[in-house]
């Protein structure tokens, strides 16, 4: 049995009267990102919440490293990472407070010197005491890469992490998942953009299911 | 084997978990003091309007008064309910709660703690003050506090439960007092009769001590029930 991180088995996601995929079925590897294309309402970040334990598939199973996980159980918690559309930031707590709150909610032990050091790299090390409220969308986007990365999850399930972000932070992200991969790490990310990851990548561009026997078609590349 | 590893289960001290959620909520409570002030305002100000309606009849005043600080308390607890998850709901706070490796239910409880500290003991702290404006001697009004102080943890449990519930729900703040209200009559009347038996020359232990009942049971079970309403109003 070859190594997977994470596999997705026969997911099939009913949503009113519309069924969002079915029999969805793929697996990532470690090292490897798994890109989630396809246009808006499709069931991109649908897919991506049922593989974080937050929405319950109608059939099928999530697979950890070969072995079936009860969603939402201490083992699937301790292996993903979330991160949605919304920055899960408070507006009142300052960028370095936020970072704080969610490393000790992730159950992550860092330092002070390691978070300040993140938020070097971010770009935000001197605006580290202003309050999120004051900071544009695009430098909230950077505290969720600075949690990225002191992360000490294997599976990211990113959902349009470029939103917001400018050429540098867009950069900057690619460069953290990179880090991520290449330590051994998965990832599925649901994207408009063309990512140039430097580690193997796939692609799965999701499309509307129209009638019983139309399917999600799979897109290989490599 | 994958480098990258989760801290091992054995680092992870799942108490610490109950901390973590209630540091950050009585610290983001101390940032809006404003919003933190209404409720207890509220209470000082709904109690004083009724001497002042009534006028100087102290005997009305005093029999009147056990009801009227705990229907007071009651309502300004209500009012504070939203706050605990809404804004959590919207910004994304709650899903990172619930994908938290802390258990559910411990985040869960420790949110119901800082709200306890936020609310329900300011109100025990203030009600001696306006209890003396009803005429309540020294006993009676250390019944009231010891009451609030049983009574108000079960209106946060009993609170959050209906809060979880209605998340996302439109018009979900009406829905949630017509949830809660009913809910919280129990608590009204042992409150309210701890401090009407003291005025009769009885022992208020009886009542005090079904609130504490209630209060033990609520911290046993209701963390549960609110993380499982958390869940479903997430999916």
């Amino acid at each position: 049995m070859t190594a997977s991180l994470l596999q997705a088995r026969s997911l099939t996601l009913i949503r009113g009267e519309r069924s969002l995929f079915q029999a969805l079925s793929f697996v990532v590897q470690p090292g490897e990102a798994f890109i989630l294309r396809g246009p808006n309402g499709v069931g991109k970040t649908s897919l991506l919440r049922v593989l974080a334990g937050l929405s319950r598939a109608d059939a099928g199973g999530v697979f950890l490293n070969n072995v079936e996980v009860t969603l939402l159980s201490a083992a699937h918690r301790a292996a993903t990472l979330y991160v949605g559309h919304a920055n899960a930031l408070k507006d009142e707590f300052s960028a370095e407070e936020n970072l704080t709150d969610q490393l000790a909610l992730d159950a992550i032990v860092s330092s002070r010197e390691t978070r300040l050091d993140a938020l070097r790299r971010v770009g935000l090390l001197t605006r580290r005491h202003v309050a999120a409220r004051k900071l544009s969308q695009g430098q909230k986007r950077r505290i969720g890469i600075a949690r990225l990365m002191l992360s000490d999850r294997p599976v990211w399930l990113l959902d349009e992490p470029t939103n917001a972000l400018d050429q540098e932070g867009v950069a900057l992200l690619l460069q953290t998942v990179d880090q991520h991969l290449a330590a051994g790490g998965g990832a599925v990310i649901a994207t408009h953009l063309a990512l140039p990851l430097q580690s193997p990548a796939r692609e799965l561009t999701m499309q509307e299911i129209v009638a019983e026997a139309a399917q999600v078609a799979m897109v290989a590349k490599q | 084997m994958s480098a990258v590893l989760p801290t091992p289960d054995l680092l992870l001290i799942p108490e610490r978990g109950l901390w973590v959620a209630a540091a950050r909520d009585v610290k983001l409570a101390m940032r809006s003091k404003g919003e933190l002030a209404q409720a207890l305002v509220f209470f000082v100000i709904v109690v004083s309007l009724f001497p002042l309606a009534i006028g100087p009849e102290t005997a009305l005043l005093k029999r009147i008064a056990p009801g009227v600080v705990w229907v007071c308390a009651l309502l300004s607890v209500l009012l504070t309910l939203p706050r605990m998850f809404q804004q959590d709901y919207i910004d994304g706070t709650l899903e990172q709660l619930v994908l938290s490796r802390y258990p559910l239910p411990l985040l869960c409880a420790g949110k119901m703690a800082a709200h306890w500290l936020t609310t329900g003991l300011p109100l025990a702290a203030v009600a001696p003050i306006l209890g003396l404006q009803f005429g309540l001697d020294s006993r009676e009004l250390a019944v009231v506090v010891a009451g609030l102080l049983l009574g108000t943890p079960v209106l946060t449990m009993l609170g959050a439960v209906g809060a979880a519930l209605t998340l996302g729900v439109r018009g979900g703040s009406i829905l949630m007092a017509l949830l809660v209200l009913p809910l919280y009559i129990p608590v009204l009347i042992f409150g309210a009769g701890a401090v009407e038996s003291t005025m009769a020359g009885l022992d208020a232990a009886a009542n005090l001590s079904l609130l504490a009942a209630m209060a033990l049971s609520g911290v046993v079970g209701v963390p549960f029930a609110v993380a499982f309403a958390v869940k479903i109003s997430l999916d």
